[in-house]
């Protein structure tokens, strides 16, 4: 596959070898055409959706600006929320509400969260997917009033560092340099503003390579199979503290999601 | 290990730290409690050795230069060389080798060979334009000939880099049991034999 693509990128793209090769080309193409478009209708019509036992809509699901508001809400996540006491990430957000207002049972929702390959993608992803277009354009701004909220980003910083399994891999190993990539993969420098900006910005994103959007959830558990590390769980300490160290570093981007990639 | 949703709000409302730095206590509870066994990927990897405790503590190099001498020299007390003395394999194995990203992810099956993905951070054979650039480019190493020293110098690289520059990002691959002798052997000779693609001309 990567000799297929490295075959393509000779022939086309030389000159932007250094950046996406291939997929700039692509996303040039596209313009403003991305599939996740489908995905955004759905996610909309789901949260206007009847469902569960309580047969009740997420329109009074308050995402942090209050009940039923989604607009620029993605944008301000990670953030501390009083009625569970605890800093939630959006996916984590959203299965609250689907218990709390619909009366979803937690292990139902959390059996399939994001698809597999050749899936036509789940509800989660498509609820996020409206919910970060509901926020485009929107300045990057998590909340950190709450101590909770910073000691979510100390935490974060903490574990963005960490060393562990057979092959002594930290997030750090690939993203705290900049003008990195691996094989052709351009790598972000999450350490650096703009490079963390146009990174957690671009999330959740359209992947031309699986034909699926994926949400940053997926995102972090997939970085750590390629850690070696275990499997991280949807809405954990780790993986919100990781979103929220990524989305402060990233704070006065702009959000562009959904994002086109390879 | 703390069921994360198992008993509801309660347990989500142990997210609520202190703020400031996190103490290694509250990194501890958060890996227990984030992760789980997935596949060979399983939670006991979590726990770090010295080396990456060392390198994870201060980012980079350890605060301690005397600390830091010290697990160096016990990573190169710890090299295992060849058995046979032999170090140079056949350099097509080690091509494949180098080729091969898998090895040791959930999504891996443990009963495959491991590769050595030497592509995803150096450049090798000039003919290969999808290399990593993390790492130093290695096309044309074999000029450096194939002296006994030079010989010792490259397995120990291969067997733990940590030996010599003791946080370096790339994997111990033999005091890991990531890639076999035999593998690092055919790597080896990839690198150093005249006739590897990697000491070839484009």
């Amino acid at each position: 596959m990567i000799k297929k693509w490295a075959w393509l990128i000779g022939i086309l793209a030389m000159p932007a070898l250094s950046d996406d090769g291939i997929f700039d080309e692509y996303r040039d193409l596209m313009g403003d055409d991305n599939p996740a478009i489908f995905v955004i209708d759905e996610g909309e019509a789901l949260w206007f959706e009847p469902q569960g036992p309580r047969s009740a809509s997420l329109e009074g699901c308050d995402l942090g600006l209050g009940p039923g508001v989604t607009a620029g809400a993605y944008a301000r996540f990670p953030r501390y929320f009083e009625d569970t006491d605890a800093v939630m990430d959006i996916e984590s957000r959203l299965l609250y509400c689907m218990q709390q207002l619909q009366g979803r049972d937690r292990d139902a929702l959390l059996a399939k969260p994001y698809s597999l390959r050749g899936d036509m993608g789940t509800e989660l992803e498509a609820l996020v997917t409206w919910l970060a277009a509901e926020s485009e354009d929107a300045v990057i701004a998590p909340e950190q009033a709450h101590p909770s909220e910073r000691a979510m980003y100390a935490l974060g910083e903490e574990i963005f560092f960490y060393r562990a399994g057979p092959h002594d891999f930290s997030c750090a190993t690939c993203h705290e340099q900049s003008g990195m990539r691996i094989r052709l993969q351009a790598l972000p420098n999450l350490t650096n503003h703009d490079e963390a900006a146009e990174a957690f910005g671009s999330w959740p994103a359209y992947r031309i390579s699986e034909g699926l959007v994926r949400t940053m959830g997926w995102r972090l558990q997939d970085c750590f199979r390629q850690q070696r590390w275990p499997g991280l769980k949807l809405g954990s300490e780790v993986s919100v503290a990781l979103q929220t160290y990524m989305a402060v570093n990233a704070a006065g981007g702009v959000m562009t999601a959904p994002g086109l990639k390879r | 290990m703390r069921p994360l949703f198992g008993a509801g709000i309660a347990l989500i409302s142990a997210f609520t730290l202190s703020s400031g730095v996190a103490s290694s206590e509250q990194l501890d509870a958060a890996l227990a409690g984030s992760f789980i066994d997935n596949g060979q990927a399983t939670v006991d990897r979590l726990q770090q050795d010295a080396v990456q405790a060392a390198c994870h503590q201060s980012r980079t190099q350890p605060a301690d230069a005397a600390l830091a001498a010290t697990l160096r020299q016990q990573r190169l007390d710890a090299v295992v060389f060849p058995a046979d003395g032999n170090f140079l394999g056949d350099w097509q194995r080690g091509a494949e080798v180098a080729d091969n990203g898998r090895g040791l992810q959930s999504s891996d099956d443990p009963a495959q060979p491991n590769g050595g993905n030497c592509y995803a951070c150096h450049q090798l054979a000039p003919d290969e334009v999808a290399y990593g650039t993390l790492g130093p480019a290695l096309t044309g190493y074999g000029a450096r000939g194939q002296s006994e020293p030079m010989l010792r110098y490259t397995w120990t690289k291969l067997w733990d880099t940590h030996a010599y520059n003791l946080c370096s990002h790339m994997p111990r691959f033999g005091a890991q049991g990531i890639l076999t002798e035999q593998q690092l052997k055919d790597i080896m000779a990839f690198l150093l034999d005249p006739a590897s693609p990697v000491n070839q001309d484009l």
